[in-house]
């Protein structure tokens, strides 16, 4: 089979990476653009790591590795005259993290002398909006999560809409070269120009789903992302770099990723099902998928929403004494007394609401469930004391109350004080707030653009234009 | 009695959105997980006694051409909480290692 045979009448996309700034290698774009690739779509955001980054609006990757990342994608795109998708800016997909994004892409367009035109897609919401949508029966919501009240909804700092491919395929009908989206599902992003040039459904939302994370559907996870090959009734999945293979295995393995049901997957406007899918071997490093079927549905976007709540502040200790390594369990239980006894002694009625917690690492820190019986002990473990309350001064003064004690408390009565091996100086570490996510909840809309803002930004107009071939 | 260690080549675990958590168990060979499929062992009861959960939400996904029982199941408490271990579920899956499978 010759490279002509493979690539007719299929949209070619190369996916970098799973996430943007995880470090994207140039001759992997290089690699991708030569055998076709039509635009390069990347994801830059999720909910993995915690509800902090949407509750503060703030990305959790770096802006150097953003800009680095920016930099190869903007440049090989650019001279290859294919436009560029980002979905999910700055994690969570704030209306802020798009536009951190967004700038940072104009400084690195300036640093390459480029001129794009870059479309902004917001998907934000206000939460007066939804309380109206709800008081119209608009959200629904998912297990495990009863219907959501107007108080939670007013109670969230920020809350997203997951977009669907709509507001992309629109971007690039009008000219984008570079797109910079709000929340979206990560699918999403991938499927839009292969959904726009006439690829089937099916195989579009399925090479999206397992390209999604890069690498995670090939063979060797750390060399890079995948080019995804999308026709009418089958799609091929190819890794970026040539030491590297997708297979069946491989492939069909990663629809059971971070997923909870491995066969059906819904998104904005419809269910992915895969139920009855082939995967098969193209040849020695790419894998060819048939049987995947796309049913649409009524319009949703799942909503999430989050905020800040208490207050913690740690502390942490390194013990190598055999004699308290060989009665943790006691230790533990005598240590979690005495913090207690002592807060509530020192703080009257500011103690009202607190809660410490001692999680010793080299134990049983990580589940901080029963130790069977038998273990034998350690030879070091790390405690970690953390302590909860309803301001950070509160929870800073706790932790110094209890830091004597945390720091010297003996094993039983009547020997000597010790003293336990402390990192750091000072002590106590304010760690922030406590974040929650509140939404597990979709709107009902009547299309995919109807809680989507798109804003343009032409650098032709607003920079002096630079020759294209300026650089080459 | 086999573990669940023994029958199986690779246990993972990961979060599967802020509220669900998913196990994925990878058997050694077609014979055991066959034979394992439907092992009452692995029921909802062995998922509220290890990780708190609601067994009446808890799913198991059988996906044969893999041989893995995926079984998936609401978080205990939100992600993030101020009692907070394990952000990603990612340790999740060693406290299944030596469970008895039956």
């Amino acid at each position: 089979m010759t490279q002509a045979d493979r690539t007719q009448d299929k949209v070619i996309v190369l996916v970098p990476t799973g996430m943007l700034g995880a470090g994207v290698r140039r001759e992997h774009i290089r690699y991708g653009i030569a055998a076709g690739a039509q635009a390069i779509a990347a994801d830059s955001g999720s909910t993995d790591s915690g509800p902090s980054y949407l509750a503060r609006g703030v990305s959790k990757m770096n802006r150097e590795s953003i800009k680095r990342d920016l930099d190869i994608l903007m440049d090989e795109a650019f001279r290859a005259k294919i436009p560029l998708l980002i979905g999910t800016c700055g994690t969570s997909g704030t209306d802020a993290g798009v536009d951190w994004t967004r700038d940072i892409a104009m400084e690195v367009a300036r640093d390459l002398g480029i001129a794009p035109k870059i479309a902004c897609l917001y998907s934000e919401q206000t939460a007066a909006d939804l309380v109206s949508k709800n008081g119209r029966g608009k959200i629904t919501s998912l297990p495990p999560m009863g219907p959501v009240t107007d108080e939670v909804l007013e109670s969230c700092e920020h809350i997203v809409a997951l977009m669907g491919p709509e507001p992309y395929v629109a971007a690039l009908q009008a000219g984008a070269d570079i797109i910079l989206g709000g929340r979206t599902t990560d699918t999403a992003v991938l499927a839009a120009v292969p959904l726009l040039m006439g690829a089937g459904a099916g195989p579009a939302w399925h090479a999206a789903k397992v390209a999604e994370c890069g690498g995670q559907c090939t063979v060797n996870p750390r060399l890079g992302g995948v080019l995804m090959r999308v026709g009418k009734d089958a799609f091929e999945i190819e890794p970026l770099d040539l030491g590297n293979q997708c297979s069946p295995e491989s492939v069909s393995a990663h629809m059971l990723y971070e997923s909870s049901d491995p066969y059906r997957l819904t998104e904005p406007g419809g269910v992915l099902d895969v139920s009855r899918a082939d995967y098969r071997w193209l040849d020695a490093r790419a894998t060819r998928v048939t049987g995947s079927r796309w049913e649409p549905m009524p319009y949703t976007m799942k909503l999430e929403g989050a905020r800040g709540g208490d207050f913690q502040t740690m502390m942490f200790i390194g013990i190598e004494d055999p004699d308290v390594l060989a009665h943790l369990n006691e230790f533990h239980d005598t240590l979690q007394q005495v913090l207690t006894d002592r807060i509530k002694t020192t703080f009257g009625d500011e103690a009202s609401f607190f809660d410490v917690s001692l999680r010793l690492y080299g134990w049983n820190g990580t589940s901080g469930r029963p130790v069977p019986a038998n273990t034998p002990p350690p030879r070091d473990v790390g405690v970690m004391f953390v302590v909860t309350a309803r301001t950070q001064d509160l929870a800073n003064r706790m932790a110094k109350a209890c830091n004597p004690y945390f720091f010297h408390m003996p094993l039983r009565p009547g020997i000597e004080l010790p003293s336990y091996a402390f990192p750091f100086t000072p002590a106590e570490i304010p760690r922030g707030q406590v974040y929650q996510f509140l939404l597990n909840h979709v709107v009902h809309t009547k299309d995919g653009f109807e809680l989507v803002r798109t804003k343009w930004t032409d650098l032709a107009e607003t920079t002096i234009k630079v020759p294209q071939n300026a650089k080459d | 009695m086999p573990k669940i260690s023994d029958v199986c080549r690779h246990v993972r675990s990961k979060n599967a959105g802020p509220f669900w958590v998913t196990v994925d168990l990878f058997f050694r060979d077609e014979e055991l997980f066959r034979r394992y499929r439907d092992a009452p062992a692995l029921g909802p009861e062995l998922f509220e006694r290890l990780y708190g959960t609601d067994p009446g939400l808890v799913k198991r996904l059988p996906v044969d051409t893999l041989r893995v029982i995926k079984i998936s199941f609401p978080r205990a408490k939100p992600q993030g909480w101020m009692g907070e271990r394990d952000m990603h579920a990612g340790q999740y899956y060693a406290r299944l290692l030596d469970v008895d499978i039956g």
